[in-house]
This record gives C-alpha cells, sequence and structure tokens, in this order.
C-alpha cells in the first residue's frame, strides 16, 4: 500500500507483512500482521516508530514520498520492540535527526539494542509535550502496557492518538481503516491480540483507559502500530469499549475444554465432559492440542469463562503439548475463571491431579475435583465425566448470564 | 519480613535489601513503602505487588 494521508500533514508510511504467520515467534497470526509508521509534516517532520528491520526499504521508500529523509527532524520511539524499532538504527543513519524521544525505560531498551551513545535522545515523560509548529505532540506513559518503555503519542490539534501496541490487530491488508473491515473478524483480531500479549497487563488496560479520560483526550483517530485504524466516532467508542470489556474478564458462559490424548481415552472424556456441559445448557469449544496451536486456544478462552484440561498420565507426567499449553496461558495470567481437569491412565495417575495444580496457581476455581480414568472409559468413567463437565457448568452457569 | 512481587513484570522486592536506588533503606518493610513507591523495573505501583509464596 502507498503512503496514505490519515490527517491534513499526517501519514502512514508502515508496511503490511502478508507474509508474517507466526508473530514474534510465539504466536500465530493467520491474518499476516503490519508494522504502522507515520510521519508528520510540520515546520518539524516527525516519524513516529519505525517497522521490523526487514521492512526498513518499504518504509524509507514510503517515507521518501512525501520528504526526502534528511529532512525528518525527530524520531519518536514509543516501544523498542524490534517490530517497530528494528529499522530504527537504519532510519536514524538515513534522516539524522536533531532528537529522538523516547520514554526513560525506553531508552534503557534502546541503549540494549543498539549503540546509542551519538544519538540524540531525549527521555519524555506523561504529561511532557513537544511542538512541532504548528502542532503538538504531548506524550502518555503506558508502562508495561506491553512492556515498562511503552508510551502514547497524542497530537491534540488533529486528535490523533498514535497508541503503539495498545488496540492493536494482526490483519495485513489492502485498506487501512476499521470501517472497512467485516467487524466481526475485526472484532476476533483484536481479541487474538490481546488474549496473547496483553492479557497480563489487563489492570494496566483499565487504568490507562481511565488515564486517558482523566486527560481528556479528545480522540477522533486512534492509530495502533499494528493493523487497522480507528476513524470514525462509533469506531474509536468501539475499540475503547472492547478493551475495557476485555481487560475486565468477567466470566462468560461458555467453556474451553483443551486435551492430548494417546489411544484416545482422554479424547472420550472430553467428549463426555462436553455433554455434562450441554446438560447444564453451557456452550463449549473442545480443541485437541495437536490440531490447534497455543495461541488459537488462548484466542478462544477470551469467550470462556471455564478452562477444563485433560492429558493422559505419561511417565509419571502431562504429556507435552498439555504442558506447553498450561505454561503459557499461566503466562498471560487469566483472571475470573473456573478449572477443570481430567486424563486416563495405566498405572500411576499423576497427570490430573498436576493440572488441578496449575489451574490452582492461576487461582482457578475448581468444583470438581480432578478425575482420572484406568486405561479405557468404561459407563461409569463417562457418567462420571458427564458430572464433572454438569458440575462445572452448573457453578458457571449461576455466575453469569451470558 | 515478607517479600512481594509485581504482578506486572515480576520484579521481588526484597525488605533485606530495600531499594537504595530510590531512597528506601535496606530493612524497610513492603507495608511502609511510601504510597508513592513504583516498582523500579516497570513502575507499577504498590497496589499491584502481592505477597510472594
Amino acid at each position: 500500500m502507498a503512503p496514505v494521508e490519515i490527517r491534513k500533514d499526517l501519514f502512514w508510511v508502515g508496511t503490511a507483512d502478508f507474509g508474517c504467520r507466526n508473530f514474534h515467534g510465539y504466536s500465530l497470526a493467520p491474518r499476516g500482521t503490519s508494522y504502522n509508521a507515520y510521519l508528520l509534516r510540520d515546520e518539524k517532520t516527525v516519524l513516529f516508530d519505525t517497522v521490523q528491520a526487514h521492512a526498513a526499504p518499504a518504509l524509507l521508500r514510503h517515507l521518501e514520498e512525501i520528504v526526502p529523509a534528511e529532512k525528518v527532524d525527530y524520531i519518536v520511539v514509543n516501544h523498542l520492540e524490534q517490530d517497530h524499532a528494528g529499522a530504527l538504527d537504519e532510519m536514524v543513519r538515513r534522516c539524522r535527526p536533531e532528537k529522538i524521544f523516547c520514554s526513560a525505560p525506553g531508552a534503557k531498551s534502546m541503549a540494549g539494542y543498539f549503540d546509542t551513545r551519538d544519538w540524540p535522545v531525549q527521555t519524555v515523560k506523561t504529561g511532557d509535550s513537544i511542538s512541532t509548529g504548528r502542532r503538538h505532540v504531548s506524550f502518555v506513559e503506558t508502562r508495561m502496557l506491553h512492556w515498562p518503555d511503552s508510551m502514547f503519542s497524542y497530537i491534540p490539534e488533529e486528535k490523533t492518538l498514535i497508541s503503539n501496541d495498545a488496540f492493536g490487530q494482526n490483519i495485513a491488508s489492502s485498506f487501512l481503516y476499521a470501517d472497512q473491515a467485516e467487524r466481526s473478524d475485526l472484532s476476533a483480531a483484536v481479541e487474538e491480540y490481546f488474549y496473547n500479549i496483553v492479557l497480563p497487563f489487563s489492570s494496566q488496560v483499565l487504568k490507562t483507559l481511565d488515564l486517558a479520560a482523566e486527560l481528556k483526550l479528545d480522540i477522533e483517530l486512534l492509530a495502533p502500530d499494528h493493523g487497522l485504524i480507528f476513524r470514525t466516532p462509533e469506531d474509536v467508542a468501539f475499540i475503547l469499549a472492547k478493551y475495557r470489556e476485555l481487560a475486565l474478564q468477567k466470566p462468560r458462559k461458555k467453556a474451553l475444554i483443551f486435551y492430548d490424548t494417546m489411544w484416545q481415552s482422554t479424547g472420550q472424556q472430553a467428549l463426555a465432559i462436553a455433554d455434562g456441559l450441554s446438560e447444564a445448557d453451557v456452550p463449549y469449544r473442545i480443541m485437541f492440542l495437536k490440531n490447534h496451536h497455543h495461541s488459537e486456544v488462548m484466542t478462544a478462552l477470551a469467550s470462556c469463562g471455564a478452562v477444563i484440561a485433560g492429558s493422559p498420565t505419561h511417565n509419571n507426567g502431562l504429556l507435552p503439548l498439555v504442558v506447553a499449553m498450561l505454561t503459557y496461558m499461566k503466562g498471560l495470567r487469566p483472571q475470573n475463571r473456573l478449572g477443570g481437569a481430567f486424563g486416563s491412565y495405566g498405572w500411576s495417575g499423576e497427570a490430573p491431579g498436576q493440572i488441578a495444580d496449575i489451574l490452582g496457581s492461576m487461582k482457578m476455581e475448581q468444583p470438581a475435583p480432578p478425575l482420572k480414568c484406568l486405561y479405557k472409559p468404561k459407563k461409569e468413567d463417562l457418567e462420571a465425566a458427564r458430572a464433572l463437565g454438569r458440575s462445572i457448568g452448573r457453578e458457571l452457569a449461576a455466575r453469569c448470564a451470558v | 519480613m515478607k517479600k512481594y512481587v509485581c504482578s506486572l513484570c515480576g520484579y521481588e522486592y526484597d525488605p533485606a535489601e530495600g531499594d537504595p536506588d530510590h531512597g528506601v533503606k535496606p530493612g524497610t518493610p513492603f507495608d511502609l513503602l511510601p504510597a508513592t513507591w513504583v516498582c523500579p523495573l516497570c513502575g507499577a505501583g504498590k497496589e499491584e505487588f502481592e505477597a510472594a509464596e
């Protein structure tokens, strides 16, 4: 996509990455992604963020359609992660900026990635503002949303918020605006991004939303560094409300069952648990971990208030995909969930108890004790599995209407 | 004295060490940290800390 003037003298100069499928080495990106960088052409010319290193030539080409690189006076670095700052050294070399603005933790990260000794770095904090001539850029630190260095840049004269990773989505597209996308697809992409990246920092999201209200940021254009830009009042309201909803993590009346299995015994238990959930009128999703990447499972959790995990006992422990899934989930710190554990075994049977311990360490209440079944589920085992599904389902239904 | 962990970034406040870089002497219990004290790693407020297990 060629550069787009998103407000008067403010241009999108980023790149779409249609080929990206593995985002940052741990999360799938089925829609690809984009690295949004922005250029403000005022009396001072300002570049906001860059792109992943491999896309530096495209950024430079886009930028130079508007101004020669050496005309860039300031570079604002809202976040040092390499999908946004990977091309920073190249841009510093080309632009020779008068100043580079970042947060105090940003200066530390910057020095960790690059030799910044000769760079004109100036740190800024919440409330600081710089003049670009006819406009201003004011900064809002958003620590741990999602790194210590993260910050927003707000241009009051343009009512534009450049929000870095917050409100982003992994979408590569030939269009730039949220109102051009299918709402359900956009919403799913927002959930996917939130649940795989932002979730542990939900409390920071709520504080940041409150701070934005307190600072009376009037936002007509909300421009994240990944995916689509929000430009209509409806869309800006949509994404702010969506973030609040996702961060609050109120229980949802749906259960997520994930498992791995060797000879289908644990798989049969999963199906019987699902029957029990149906009896309690609770919808569910079953995910067999050999078919679903851990990031897909996390995305599915966005609409689920209960997690029911299963593994056969293998060498006195869990199957590796279940360990990976639980480790990934625990790091993302989901809140307000019910839990359940199950699995088949041949002689020792430790797995369900180990799962229950991990779910417990995530502060998940477990309405039913971990359930194990010897070798192959018999009628009574399937009934017990159904009862586990029913008891979790009833407890969940009692806590939420939808 | 109990240690406290920042729930955002994992930093552990150890009262035996304090936070001398930010004016907190060794031996200061978490409860006596000023309300304005923030996590030296990520800037989270005191309310984001939980007692270590």
